[in-house]
């Protein structure tokens, strides 16, 4: 990070030899992490987050081919796709007038297949959207059969790989693909946009010549280089790392119903995310179950409404009709060891119970 | 399409109440029901939409039905809803 920051800091659109450098390296990140996520380097952006790249993947696509003599248009999306896809929806919703079809999923959170089909097959369907592995639960999309009907009926489909790319392989058959790095160990403020040579995608934004025309603003070389290093090593150690975390998620899947009385295990139990494991406790305060467990020292994420600024539960939860209060989300990062997840085990249990007498009191 | 149900032999008033206080309510009076009769939930926190169907699952209790309570003027848009207690 630190000889990136060295080495890039210059404006790689600049003639100069800091300049010159910080380009040659910009384009050695890209080449590397499009040979991860399987694209080619010039399809690929990078862009300031994982966030901006969902808006630009939306945004762009749907623009593109929408028209005032056809109208507005149709979009699809799962009910479980990160927020910044729903919310770029209704962006358009309410700017544009398109149509917005969003499809159930089972008590797994996996995308009905068969409900995303009928919505991709509706009259002009000018984009369609699905996750390659849920974000909150771990559970894998059924991104294979997406790709299929949306290449039957030339529908363009975004695959959001920002829960899976580093862990596993990147789906084929995508016309457009999003990521972020933070969440595959790289820094924080570096996404990636990859748009498939022939897929229609138009500047949703007033236009900028940076990275292939598609992202404006001056890149930042530093973290970009970062997230290229961090991909590649992730690539290398990958099969090592996600046996071994696998493993654990499955011991804390076994342990929690087991040890926490009401206690229910969210997700795929197999078809999952190596790293990724929510569960809810009922009757449990979720605000207070992450306050207990950061004092313990273990920083765990929840869905349950009093954890959101918004007040509105996960509608990741709501969607599968899971329980969503007491709820936490465990993320173990690469290089967790057996120890401290013997240890949350091991405190977990008793903290539920302070926290349940407290709530009834 | 919704069918005729009976009136609920308990009505459990959680409006104002957070997660999980709703549910906590119900699962320490729906034992005062007999086997078979319904049990009404009146909540207005957001979670309560999702998480009265969830324990009912949990629990192999019936959910019957959400029903939108009248609007009232500057207060949350609350819900009643409907459980039998099946065992």
């Amino acid at each position: 990070m630190l000889t990136a920051l060295d080495d890039g800091w210059a404006d790689p659109a600049r003639l100069y030899r800091e300049g010159r450098r910080a380009q040659l390296l910009l384009e050695q990140a890209r080449e590397a992490v499009a040979a991860e996520l399987r694209c080619r380097p010039d399809e690929l952006s990078f862009t300031s987050s994982g966030t901006q790249a969902v808006q630009l993947a939306v945004l762009g696509a749907v623009q593109a081919r929408q028209s005032a003599a056809r109208g507005p248009g149709h979009l699809v999306a799962s009910a479980v796709e990160h927020s910044s896809v729903l919310n770029a929806a209704d962006w358009l919703t309410r700017t544009t007038g398109a149509a917005v079809s969003i499809t159930g999923v089972d008590r797994l959170g996996r995308a009905d297949g068969g409900e995303f089909a009928a919505a991709v097959q509706r009259e002009r369907t000018l984009l369609a959207c699905l996750q390659s592995a849920n974000h909150e639960v771990g559970t894998l999309q059924p991104v294979e059969q997406a790709v299929g009907v949306c290449q039957e009926h030339r529908v363009p489909l975004l695959v959001d790989a920002g829960a899976s790319a580093g862990r596993l392989p990147v789906p084929a058959g995508w016309s457009l693909l999003t990521a972020s790095a933070h969440k595959w160990g790289g820094p924080a403020g570096v996404g990636v946009l990859a748009v498939r040579k022939g897929t229609r995608w138009r500047e949703p934004f007033p236009a900028d010549d940076r990275e292939n025309h598609r992202v404006p603003g001056f890149p930042n070389v530093p973290a970009v280089l970062a997230a290229a290093a961090s991909l590649t090593a992730t690539g290398r150690e990958r099969a090592a790392s996600d046996t071994a975390l696998r493993a654990l998620v499955d011991r804390i899947r076994a342990a929690v119903p087991a040890t926490v009385p009401d206690s229910v295990v969210h997700g795929d139990p197999d078809a999952r995310l190596p790293h990724i494991v929510t569960f809810s406790c009922l009757y449990v305060d979720g605000e207070a179950l992450v306050t207990e467990l950061d004092r313990a020292g273990f920083s765990v994420s929840s869905g349950s409404a009093c954890v959101a600024d918004t007040r509105q539960p996960s509608h990741v939860l709501a969607a599968m009709g899971a329980l969503t209060h007491g709820n936490v989300r465990v993320s173990l990062p690469s290089g967790t060891s057996a120890e401290s997840v013997t240890q949350f085990l091991d405190i977990l249990p008793p903290i539920v119970e302070k926290v349940r007498q407290e709530v009834t009191a | 399409m919704t069918r005729p149900v009976e009136a609920p032999a308990l009505t459990i008033d959680a409006l104002g109440k957070k997660c999980p206080i709703p549910i906590i309510m119900l699962a320490e009076q729906i034992r005062n029901v007999r086997i078979g009769q319904l049990v009404e939930v009146l909540a207005d926190d957001p979670a309560a939409k999702t998480d009265l169907p969830a324990w009912c699952a949990l629990k192999s209790q019936e959910f019957v039905l959400t029903a939108d309570l009248a609007p009232v003027p500057g207060a949350r848009t609350g819900w009643s809803f409907l459980v039998r207690r099946s065992y």
